[in-house]
């Protein structure tokens, strides 16, 4: 799942998705960049249609062009091409509690039809069966960040009728229950390997709004843990252009081999002994 | 005065079993060197502190060097899941770990504070804050006298002995770092003794107007570990070892293989040069 694929012709259902969110990405906006999915998708909107877009890491590195998706949240590429590399408080203060941030991406183990997430645990917190993540900086930026892009793979274990445990907050449970605990913003989509998911504009809850080349109403319907409804406009998603696909598939394929490349430091002769 | 030691000397002295420590880095500058020297020490009951435990933490825990971890985010970025802290929170293998979680942006707060020796940090608050509920000891929520504006309080944190790894240090014992420094400063600061691995020491450092020194009376202990960061990286120095990173969810997924691991890498070898090595000659049995 966070890794580029690699493939042949045919586009796994991952890198459509990749694309996907690319093209929710434009010029001009400063968007908070999260790891795996996110990242790739925020680079190829860099290199394909958004040369203008604001990068940010939260490893404090402001404006980054990284040529290839950085492994780590904190790879040189960012730190050697960043604009400004603040302190992670000031980062987290200063530009996102300060509603600096237009648009932040965030992956979680399950969401619900509000658009809530869970990277904690799943199971008793106490004693999980899966012990996830946690939460890192994802309930600051679902709070406070102008906007919020989920990404998450379609299983009816992930998307849930009810979370087990609440880490960063969408629509509560909708009809205005954001807005009334005090939160502007939100998620605008959530982005599927089948479909992007939009929040109904009354009940805030998440309808189907475009479906990926290929997949069915049934497939999604059997890939949703709750008894998800279809926008009445739902349409499918325009395919992937010749242009996106080769931009594409050269991120992946440069970023494969920089991340394969040996380290210096155990693949040479060992260093003398000073 | 600052004691230029040699790694295994400064732990000896300077870590014990029951101390509160952090081995902080973002992504970069991770003190594994010294990490593992702890585990080669054997030190027990441990509170680990870290904004993202990684692989040095996973192997600390797996090592069973820990009681207690205070963190946000346990993860290998871009990779997956760390085996041996799942473990040890799933099943409590080798045993059970005391969980103090909370979210970066109260983390940093926490730091700050530990740093500027306050009771606590203040970020704004936000409704339904689950954390808040299942460690209510480290947070709390507070009006503001100006505005009465709801705000989330936390906990400020100050560890016995923050350990860190750093670009160079001159022979009073003065610490450059550039690059991403994270939460580096607020740790360096918080802490009641500061012990820091550098690539090397040097008469004059290197630095310009806006690198990062933190000046010797502050740092108890330097010791000289090239590579000492390896496998993350030194910005300008050397690169992160992504494959190593993408290749630890196979050693870290087993008990028997995580053990192997650590027994041939870092508990029979001397120092993170002997690591090193070892590393260096499975990759050459390898290729």
């Amino acid at each position: 799942m966070n890794a580029p694929e690699p493939t042949g012709g045919e586009l796994t259902p991952t890198e459509m998705m990749t694309i996907a969110a690319a093209r929710l990405l434009v010029n001009y906006r400063v968007c908070f960049v999260g790891i795996g999915i996110p990242s790739q998708a925020a680079n190829l909107a860099k290199r394909h249609h958004a040369p203008k877009i604001t990068l940010i890491y939260e490893s404090g590195t402001i404006g980054v062009s990284p040529g290839v998706v950085p492994l780590s949240i904190g790879d040189e590429a960012l730190a050697s091409t960043a604009e400004s590399i603040v302190p992670m408080g000031e980062l987290f203060g200063c530009w996102l509690q300060a509603g600096r941030i237009d648009v932040g991406f965030l992956g979680a183990a399950q969401v619900d039809r509000f658009g809530n997430l869970n990277s904690t645990v799943i199971g008793d917190y106490a004693r999980p069966e899966v012990r996830l993540p946690g939460a890192g900086g994802a309930p600051d930026i679902a709070a406070f960040a102008k906007s919020t892009l989920v990404m998450i793979r379609h299983e009816k274990t992930k998307l849930v009728p009810e979370l087990e445990f609440t880490t960063s907050l969408g629509y509560l449970d909708g009809c205005g229950a954001r807005k009334r605990a005090g939160l502007s913003g939100g998620p605008q989509a959530i982005l599927t390997d089948l479909a992007i998911l939009r929040p109904e504009s009354q009940s805030q809850e998440f309808v189907v709004d475009q479906i990926y080349p290929g997949i069915t109403r049934e497939q999604i319907r059997d890939a949703t843990g709750w008894d998800v409804r279809f926008a009445e406009h739902c349409r499918e998603i325009e395919p992937p252009s010749p242009e996106e696909l080769q931009c594409w598939t050269r991120l992946r394929n440069e970023t494969i081999e920089a991340r394969q490349r040996p380290s210096a430091v155990i693949s040479g002769p060992p260093a003398e002994r000073r | 005065m600052t004691a230029f030691l040699p790694l295994s000397a400064a732990i000896a002295e300077h870590v014990h079993d029951g101390d509160f420590l952090a081995l902080e880095g973002f992504a970069h500058l991770i003190p594994f060197a010294a990490g593992h020297e702890i585990i080669r020490q054997r030190r027990r009951e441990l509170t680990l502190l870290r904004l993202t435990p990684d692989i040095l933490y996973d192997q600390l825990v797996g090592c069973g060097c820990a009681r207690k971890l205070i963190f946000s985010w346990l993860g290998n970025p871009g990779v997956g899941s760390l085996y041996r802290l799942r473990d040890a929170i799933e099943h409590g293998f080798p045993h059970s770990l005391e969980l103090d979680e909370r979210s970066h942006a109260a983390m940093t707060v926490a730091y700050a504070a530990g740093a500027a020796r306050l009771p606590m940090g203040i970020c704004r608050g936000y409704a339904e804050n689950a954390l808040e509920r299942v460690n209510a000891k480290a947070h709390q929520r507070l009006d503001c006298p100006f505005t009465g504006e709801r705000l989330l309080a936390v906990e400020a944190l100050n560890p016995d002995v923050t350990i860190l790894h750093a670009h160079q240090a001159d022979r009073q014992g003065n610490i450059l770092m550039r690059g991403i420094l994270g939460v580096q400063r607020e740790i360096a600061l918080a802490a009641d003794k500061l012990i820091v691995t550098v690539e090397r020491v040097v008469d004059r450092l290197a630095r310009t107007a806006d690198d990062c020194v933190l000046p010797h009376w502050i740092v108890e202990a330097v010791c000289e570990v090239p590579h000492g960061a390896y496998p993350s990286y030194v910005f300008g120095e050397y690169a992160r070892d992504n494959d190593f990173y993408l290749k630890w969810s196979d050693i870290s997924k087993s008990r028997e293989a995580f053990q192997q691991w650590i027994d041939r890498h870092v508990l029979a070898t001397q120092d993170h040069r002997g690591f090193l090595d070892s590393l260096r000659s499975e990759l050459g049995t390898r290729a």
